[in-house]
């Protein structure tokens, strides 16, 4: 009834590569992006954009980022909380002034990145360093990978934390984003207006996961796919591992560099490094796109959206509604969560994005099943 | 005797023994990956959850007396008793079985033949599970763990004494080794011992290597696939609760504990997932290494707290060098 | 993007509370995650204290108090979430005992005009009013806790600690970084000798750090620890057989859960405070015939009496003075956000004050000013006994090296006003 088709008939390549060859599902995207631009920007507050777009809009692009490396790739990394530190420090020091120092005298100091391209560099300097730890994927396979990134992860985080030079000597190590502006209108700090952050957050937000599915789709994505789904095969048939793996590494790091600097300057505004970077960040966005669905980009936002806004639906519930003591919710919480997660990986084990897909693919069958 | 070589000699043995400690934590990781394929992210919960329980049976708390005293407006925490230890290790063995039993029949069961991955998965999703019901059925404050043989004969704390003046008296230098990490080293060596010696001689030890080789071929031979995962589980449940043993004597039991598997992830990394004396082996590289090069490079040049990464930088370069670990099995790829 | 549509509904229901004339005192609290064993009687505490001022005196001025937990689990983002959850609510007075969080907040709170109160933890240079303008870190900071440690030696060896060798165990976080300074300022001045041994988060595994004390020998350990390091710390400490009444830990590393796992090796550790600590207040009378014995303690009711535990009442009580002080001010029973600033800036705590309220001897007289947000700076020194399973205060509540102190506060303060283009206040 939803899906009214008879078949494939694409005539040309391009409409074979359609990412929506159904015209309701475009139609339903096109709805989605006007109401998220449009319309939700006039109707958010304070507590909307902080507690959850924000967090979800950035949790989805760290999301995509990972689900590249892992998901089309098949290089499973525990580093994203690393990354991300490496994208939120290289934001501070771009917006308050790259100081460049040589034998103990101040050689030259950049000028202040407007905050959009600290940002940008934020990835930059993301994808350097994930290519460099992404060097050991060349001779390390699977789960031995997965933990050889931890290296990186744990590494990452004590040089934040030692080095001075990253947090510009501050007594205390944290790093606090300064007001920043984008023509005249605040994107950073504590005055910022709620729908500014927002529309910042969603404009990176859109332009990654359409970076990501061009990617994907494209020459680079089908080589990530046929290392994931078997590199020895894929060396056979000419495809160069060392550029695809790095490649790979590349993007994935500077999507989630971006997400760093975005979940420091724009979210949080204040971090340190070992609290919010931790080893449970990497689990976290792990999570996501396992939950969400390997491979698939809207895997990446389901993710986001089940592990940001599951555990405040059920705070609000147990405390707001229900009005039990905070820690009993706050371990049914945790109890909740992890039957879900068991209970949808024994339903559906490719996550919550094959499910969309089972599902539309019932509707389109539907009303006549056979 | 020189001053620097003793310390550094003390150092490496103390290494040793903290790598025991590790080897402990990895032992249960092993366990479950030989037998089933599984990665289980939920051993250092179920380290927190089996240390807990043991506490909470010593002290005769009531299960889920706060959850209890909330809904029905009671006032209920303990029974009034309190459990000998022995026993109660006993009785927290059968949990951990029960827990065996039920993860088999409710989660696993169902994920036969899945991928790594989408069972990995599953596991963190046991792991949030385990933490919660650990806070709900026994509370999230801290519990001191005593276990104790008779009264006064406990788990050992402190330095060993012994060891300390004989050294002293012999070479000029006391020797500092912990307690407690000699018992642990004892323990290890029992558990290892045992291990081996359950899976050469027993028939289920057997049938256990068996579905390790190869699940298809046991299965035709008449193993049941079922029971010796529940198997597996339940000695991996034994194995955690050692190891939340030996880690809780000298934290305290608290939500932490469930950390101490970051610290079996480099020993397993290198020692390779299927093996139980790599576990071993890897601990002890691991434990000296970090401890050496906090003391030799990390404390005097680099400010100190070195050992987290370099765990795992430890690790990764003997990875380039045998990508399956030291004692993994040899990866063949084949198209 | 189509389940954030579905999660509308559900937020909608959530913003549509009820308003009711009522003193709002929001309790970020976390009884889970790895620092729960501090979170706990922190939370209870603070809960019991404003049970006890219903029960007893019908609320504040009339207007009864309503106490709005929320649970962070010690996680800054969680953190961020209570913080806009409750704050429509008319919540007055912020207390996340998180360091982490105390710095998302405090550009929050100043842009939203909310008071945040931080006593012994946050930013320390949140002292300086003139900069800080909502934000308040009496009746002493971390800065304070070292000079008045290093004072404690200072007294105990006739005034001369020249060579000494000092050992500082810190968390390796923002929180344990923050007496460094000083301490290396303080060594300059009394010429001892500083050395730093950082553990890494959780700090379940210390034998390196406590191996390099037992070779180096230093004359004191200081310790700046929470969590899981603090009972790693003190067994270790034990282990090696450091004599226990040369350990000092900061007032987050001296709780009975802190010690009471070590058994009897803990014997004789000491810890800074800033509140009097056990139970021998007036206040825990009321609290048995008001709270415990009406059966409505916060939590499992266990917590009565420990450090933290009275920490909060402590802080419980100076909130109290500070409405009352605010509803004085204005000749308003239910006082806004902006009053309850303006009461905190002007809070006066005297010894008649606390009689009345039966906490006598729990602080120090002091005065809040526009410029001082920070108090006298007073600490005192406990020690535990593990015989009998009780904190003894061993010393009288001391002021700390104000002239090393407030330098290092005006530099670190006006940096940050510098940086974050602020007009000071005051003048």
């Amino acid at each position: 009834m939803f899906y009214r088709e008879a078949g494939d008939f694409s005539t040309t390549y391009a409409e074979d590569q359609q990412t929506f060859p159904i015209k309701f599902d475009r139609y339903r995207y096109y709805l989605v992006l006007f109401i998220a631009i449009v319309v939700v920007p006039f109707v958010v507050n304070d507590y909307w954009v902080n507690s959850l777009l924000l967090p979800f809009l950035i949790y989805a692009i760290a999301a995509i980022g990972l689900n590249i490396l892992v998901g089309y790739c098949g290089q499973v990394s525990l580093g994203t909380g690393g990354f991300m530190a490496v994208g939120a420090y290289s934001c501070y020091k771009f917006m308050t002034g790259v100081d460049i120092w040589w034998g103990g005298e101040l050689l030259f100091r950049l000028p202040e990145f407007n905050i959009f391209f600290s940002v940008i560099m934020g990835g930059v300097m993301t994808a350097l360093v994930g290519v460099l730890f992404g060097l050991p994927s060349l001779r390390i396979k699977g789960f031995y990978l997965a933990v050889a990134t931890l290296a990186a992860q744990f590494f990452l985080v004590w040089l934040f934390n030692r080095v001075s030079w990253f947090y510009n000597y501050s007594a205390s190590g944290q790093i606090n984003a300064p007001e920043r502006d984008l023509m005249g209108i605040l994107i950073t700090g504590p005055s910022t207006e709620p729908w500014a952050a927002y529309l910042f957050c969603l404009f990176f937000t859109i332009v990654c996961a359409v970076i990501a599915r061009n990617l994907t789709r494209g020459a680079s994505g089908r080589k990530w796919m046929a290392i994931r789904d078997m590199d020895i095969a894929a060396e056979i048939i000419g495809v160069n591992p060392l550029k695809a793996k790095l490649t790979a590494f590349a993007v994935s790091s500077f999507f989630v560099g971006i997400s760093g600097a975005l979940f420091f300057s724009v979210y949080l505004g204040a971090v340190e490094v070992g609290e919010a970077f931790g080893i449970t960040k990497s689990f976290l966005v792990l999570f996501m796109i396992i939950i969400g669905g390997l491979g698939s980009i809207f895997g990446s936002f389901a993710g986001a959206a089940f592990l940001v806004l599951l555990p405040v639906a059920l705070k609000v519930v147990g405390v707001d509604w229900l009005g039990w003591p905070t820690d009993i919710v706050a371990h049914l919480q945790l109890v909740i969560v992890g039957g879900l997660i068991v209970i949808f990986l024994i339903a559906e084990p490719h996550g919550i994005a094959q499910l969309w897909r089972v599902a539309k693919e019932k509707l389109r069958l539907w009303p006549f099943p056979h | 005797m020189n001053e620097q070589l003793a310390y550094t000699i003390e150092v490496f043995a103390n290494g040793l023994m903290a790598g025991v400690l590790y080897a402990l934590v990895a032992l249960g990781f092993v366990l479950i990956y030989k037998a089933s394929g599984i990665f289980n992210f939920a051993q250092g919960v179920m380290a927190l959850f089996a240390a807990m329980t043991l506490v909470g049976i010593q002290n005769g708390q009531v299960p889920f007396a706060h959850l209890i005293n909330s809904i029905f407006g009671t006032d209920i925490h303990y029974f009034g008793w309190t459990v000998h230890s022995a026993f109660a290790i006993i009785l927290t063995v059968g949990v951990m079985v029960l827990l065996a039993v039920f993860v088999q029949r409710f989660v696993f069961r169902h994920l036969v033949g899945q991928e790594p991955i989408i069972l990995f998965m599953a596991t963190i999703g046991l792991a949030y599970f385990l933490e919660g019901m650990a806070d709900l059925m026994w509370g999230s404050d801290i519990k001191t763990l005593n276990v104790c043989a008779t009264e006064g004969a406990c788990l050992p704390q402190g330095m060993n004494v012994w060891l300390e003046g004989t050294t002293y008296e012999a070479l000029g230098y006391g020797f500092f080794i912990d307690n407690l990490d000699i018992v642990a080293s004892i323990v290890a060596a029992f558990l290892v011992i045992g291990l081996v010696m359950f899976a050469q001689y027993t028939k289920q030890g057997r049938a256990m290597r068996a579905v390790a080789d190869d699940h298809q071929a046991a299965l035709s031979v008449g193993v049941s696939l079922n029971f010796i995962w529940i198997l597996v589980w339940s000695l991996a449940g034994f194995v955690a609760l050692v190891a939340g043993i030996m880690w809780g004597a000298k934290s305290g039991v608290q939500f932490s504990l469930s950390l101490i598997a970051l610290k079996a992830l480099p020993v397993l990394m290198l020692g390779g997932f299927t093996s139980i004396p790599g576990a071993i082996v890897g601990g002890l590289i691991i434990g000296v290494g970090e401890k050496m090069f906090e003391f030799l490079i990390g404390a005097p040049f680099l400010g100190g707290a070195t050992e987290n990464w370099f765990a795992y930088m430890l690790a990764l370069v003997f990875l380039v060098f045998r990508p399956q670990g030291l004692f993994g099995e040899k990866i063949i790829e084949r198209v | 993007m189509k389940l954030k549509l579905a999660t509308m509904a559900v937020a909608g229901l959530m913003a549509a509370g009820p308003v009711l004339a009522d003193l709002v005192m929001p309790s970020l609290s976390f009884r889970t995650g790895p620092y729960a064993v501090g979170g706990i009687p922190l939370a209870d505490g603070y809960a019991d204290y404003f049970t006890l001022v219903n029960e007893r005196d019908g609320g504040i001025g009339g207007v009864p108090v309503r106490v709005l937990e929320c649970e962070t689990a010690y996680n800054t983002e969680k953190g961020v979430e209570c913080y806009e959850a409750t704050k429509g609510e008319g919540s007055l007075l912020y207390q996340p005992f998180s360091t982490g969080i105390t710095y998302q907040l405090i550009p929050k709170v100043t842009a939203d005009g909310i008071a945040l109160h931080t006593m012994g933890y946050g930013r320390t240079s949140a002292a300086n009013g003139k900069v800080f303008s909502n934000v308040f870190n009496f009746p002493a900071n971390y800065w304070d806790a070292a000079s008045v440690a290093i004072n404690y030696l200072l007294d105990e060896n006739g005034g001369d600690i020249k060579g000494r060798k000092i050992a500082l165990v810190y968390h390796n976080s923002a929180y344990g970084k923050e007496p460094i300074r000083t301490l290396e300022t303080l060594a300059e001045k009394h010429g001892f000798e500083l050395s730093l041994l950082p553990v890494d988060h959780p700090g379940q595994e210390q034998k390196s750090q406590w191996l390099q004390i037992r070779r180096e020998k230093p004359d004191t350990v200081l310790m700046w620890g929470w969590g899981v390091m603090n009972q790693v710390a003190i067994q270790e400490a034990a282990n090696i057989r450091y004599p226990m009444e040369n350990f000092i830990g900061v007032w987050w590393s001296g709780a009975e859960a802190d010690v009471i796992p070590v058994g009897a090796a803990a014997n004789g550790y000491k810890a800074l405070t800033m509140n009097g600590v056990g139970k021998n207040f007036p206040i825990y009378d009321d609290l048995q015939k008001y709270v415990y014995d009406a059966g409505k303690s916060a939590g499992a009711g266990d917590q009565s009496g420990t450090v933290l535990y009275s920490r909060t009442i402590y802080a419980g009580f100076l909130a109290h003075m500070a409405i009352l002080k605010a509803q004085e001010m204005h000749g308003v029973a239910d006082i806004t956000q902006a009053m309850m600033v303006d009461g905190m800036e002007n809070l006066v705590i005297t010894n008649e004050m606390m009689e009345k309220y039966g906490v006598t001897g729990m602080g120090p007289e002091f005065a809040v000013s526009c410029e001082n947000h920070g108090g006298p700076g007073l600490g005192a020194v406990t020690q535990w006994d593990a015989a009998a399973g009780v904190w003894n205060q061993i010393s009288e509540f001391k002021a700390s090296d104000k002239e090393v102190i407030d330098a290092l506060i005006e530099e670190d303060s006006m940096a940050f006003a510098a940086e974050n283009n602020i007009d000071l206040r005051c003048n």
